[in-house]
């Protein structure tokens, strides 16, 4: 699956995040791989009992990230993987004070660490593609270089441009560690748990009047292929990581066999805020922003760097579709059915007619 | 759609909604004398049935068998396979959002309707228009509301030998509009921006500009078939970076379908509109008021202009400048010629 004998492959890598799905299926993956001697699993969390299966080849360590710095040195870690990022406010853990703190102060504390650690060589940041913002003027396909427009309105995507702009700051400060920053576009899958499998999952889905989003994803299993390079390989830079091609949001509803159900767009972004203040809807503006201006990336740079091209949306939509069944209101067999016993229907009706005279 | 928010619509977009024609209630003559079908199938009927690409009657993949010889039952099964596909999700869209099929079934139909048999349109100059890879159209922008680059992609789709689709770019105010937006992306158009002209031309598509822009669409009609000005020649520099030939043509016809007697700048100012147009019809009769006049179209694609040997002066504003010039004189002569050819605006 990786190409093997890569004199870039690391001795001691830690992953941050390891109690989250993304990141105790990347600890767990680095583990399996034989080139990669330890694999560290840091997390300020309380370890999840449901991860805790995948997690048997990784060393574990309870630690803010904070006091990460003595680590780094004691260990003689090479590589960082970051991956603790919260993409949407908890209200039973703190909600957006909390989600904040997790993303940007853990983030500054773990670059400051990295900085002063002397051996380490390779740094993975996880972003994702709300670092390009959403505006009407955006152009229809965003490239690395693409600069947002607009800052965004969503926590998540204000917290992506803090992010990346700390890891440009430590890139100027230690050229010598390969930093790779990955911009991925929604994961999707038939595992995955994410704020838009959930929406996808219902059989009526709320969109925007008069909106048609242009939509990416990108399939859990090529994140994790991604990850897995970037560590074991040398990739310096920053890359967008989305299954090429596009589906539109009414496409996928259709595809998926749910049923939209538009929302006026008028005070829209209000009613989206005040639910959130209120601790109840799971959707915020990042998600508004997301079913108005959709979001669309160019994977070019990705498939050149890496040789690896990850699935299509289209197909990374349909895994997810096989795999959540339940709550389908409209099925392509129901559908075909009912245009045989229409199409049936016309030719009795026509024959019945020409009969008489 | 109440009448107010369908004139907002129709009266500022470059990408005008065609219901304002579907619904006039005016049902155009046809060459051949047939009925339209009752579906939204594709129609391969009409003048120049030969000119429908990718239309075969017979669905690809339809659910039931069809039997042989009986048009009806032909086009009423491709109709419901259409609806089928379309209700399972079953098509593509490129990474503009550009719905092909939607586009060849629905839209250009309707308008091929408008262009054929209410504006009597000629077009000539096809020739120019490359077969294969990129070109960029450029055009003068007429008519209050934006028909005429709807009219040029119908045209342009079904005339040319090459059947090719026109890659619109529109003015942001056209995105930021909801079921605008929409059906803006869906038959081919983009936001005018320089990243996404020179995408499209570098995957080899035919771009269509109208640099005058809001200033072209929203001028008075005394003013009509005088070229404004041209901004500030993205589309020359969108052109030489990627080495595309400029195709300048110039639309005659579309000035008098809407002829706009006065702008109401107050109210354009409350909607956040660019203008707010008064025509003899509109506003005083209402949803009445946006059937556009059936003026007599004159459509010219004029020689190519190759750009392939200035691919390094694509920063240097003068030679965009004096490119951007070329251009618009090229337009606003050709524009002369046609008139003199049309002397009555309303003529056969």
């Amino acid at each position: 699956m990786t190409p093997g004998g890569t004199p870039g492959a690391p001795g001691v890598v830690v992953v941050t995040g390891v109690n989250r799905y993304l990141g105790a299926h990347v600890a767990a993956r680095l583990a399996a791989d034989a080139r990669i001697e330890r694999v560290i699993g840091v997390d300020p969390a309380a370890p999840n009992p449901e991860l805790a299966g995948l997690l048997d080849g990784v060393e574990r360590v309870r630690l803010d990230l904070g006091s990460l710095g003595g680590l780094l040195v004691d260990l003689d870690v090479d590589t960082v993987v970051h991956l603790a990022l919260v993409t949407a406010p908890d209200p039973q853990q703190g909600g957006r004070s909390a989600m904040k703190e997790q993303n940007v102060i853990a983030t500054m504390q773990l670059l400051a660490a990295c900085q002063r650690a002397p051996g380490l060589r390779k740094l993975v940041v996880r972003s994702s593609t709300a670092a390009y913002g959403a505006s009407f003027r955006d152009p229809a396909v965003f490239t690395e270089e693409t600069e947002p427009r607009e800052v965004p309105r969503g926590g998540f995507g204000r917290d992506i441009l803090d992010i990346e702009g700390y890891v440009r700051g430590f890139r100027r400060r230690r050229p010598d560690v390969t930093a790779t920053v990955l911009r991925f576009a929604p994961f999707i899958g038939s595992t995955a748990d994410t704020t838009l499998t959930t929406y996808f999952s219902q059989p009526f889905v709320p969109t925007v009047f008069g909106r048609d989003p242009r939509l990416q994803f990108v399939h859990f299993d090529d994140a994790l292929e991604v990850l897995h390079r970037s560590v074991a390989e040398e990739h310096p830079g920053t890359f967008n990581v989305a299954g090429p091609g596009v589906l539109s949001l009414s496409q996928a509803i259709r595809r998926a066999g749910r049923v939209g159900v538009p929302v006026l767009e008028p005070g829209l972004s209000g009613a989206v805020a005040l639910a959130r203040n209120l601790g109840f809807g799971r959707y915020g503006l990042d998600q508004v922003d997301l079913f108005v201006h959709g979001r669309v990336v160019d994977t070019s740079a990705l498939e050149r760097e890496y040789g690896f091209t990850p699935r299509s949306t289209v197909a990374a939509f349909d895994d997810f579709i096989r795999a959540h069944q339940g709550g389908v209101v409209l099925t392509r067999e129901r559908l075909a059915a009912a245009e045989r016993a229409v199409l049936d229907g016309i030719r009795q009706v026509r024959a019945a007619v020409r009969e008489q005279p | 759609m109440s009448g107010l928010d369908n004139g907002r619509a129709v009266a500022n977009g470059r990408y005008d909604v065609p219901l304002v024609v579907a619904g006039s209630g005016d049902e155009p003559a046809r060459r051949d004398g047939r009925h339209p079908a009752p579906e939204p199938a594709p129609d391969a009927q009409g003048g120049f049935g030969s000119a429908a690409p990718g239309q075969e009657p017979a669905p690809r993949d339809a659910a039931v068998p069809e039997r042989a010889g009986d048009v009806w039952d032909r086009r009423v099964a491709s109709g419901l396979a259409f609806l089928r596909r379309r209700l399972s999700g079953d098509y593509e869209v490129d990474e503009f959002g550009f719905d092909p099929e939607l586009t060849d079934a629905v839209v250009h139909p309707l308008l091929r309707l408008l262009y054929r048999d209410w504006f009597r349109t000629e077009v000539g100059g096809l020739e120019h228009v490359p077969a294969d890879g990129a070109g960029l159209i450029v055009g003068n922008h007429s008519g209050t509301v934006a028909l005429d680059a709807l009219v040029l992609s119908a045209v342009l789709h079904d005339r040319h030998p090459a059947h090719r689709y026109l890659r619109l770019l529109g003015a942001d105010l056209v995105f930021r509009m909801p079921v605008v937006s929409g059906i803006a992306r869906k038959t081919g158009g983009t936001v005018a921006c320089n990243p996404d002209a020179e995408r499209l031309l570098r995957s080899g598509e035919v771009v269509g500009v109208f640099p005058e822009g809001f200033k072209g669409v929203g001028k008075l009609y005394s003013e009509r078939y005088k070229l404004q000005r041209f901004g500030r020649g993205g589309f020359v520099s969108a052109a030489l970076r990627t080495g595309t030939p400029i195709v300048p043509v110039a639309i005659v016809g579309g000035e008098e379908i809407y002829p706009m007697l006065a702008d109401i700048k107050p109210l354009a100012r409350l909607l956040k509109l660019p203008y707010f147009p008064v025509t003899p019809t509109f506003p005083w009769l209402g949803p009445l008021g946006m059937v556009p006049l059936p003026s007599k179209w004159l459509i010219e694609f004029c020689p190519p202009i190759p750009t392939a040997h200035l691919t390094d002066s694509a920063d240097d504003p003068l030679v965009v400048f004096n490119l951007a010039d070329q251009v618009r004189e090229t337009i606003q002569q050709t524009l002369h010629r046609l008139l003199e050819r049309r002397p009555d605006p309303f003529g056969p």
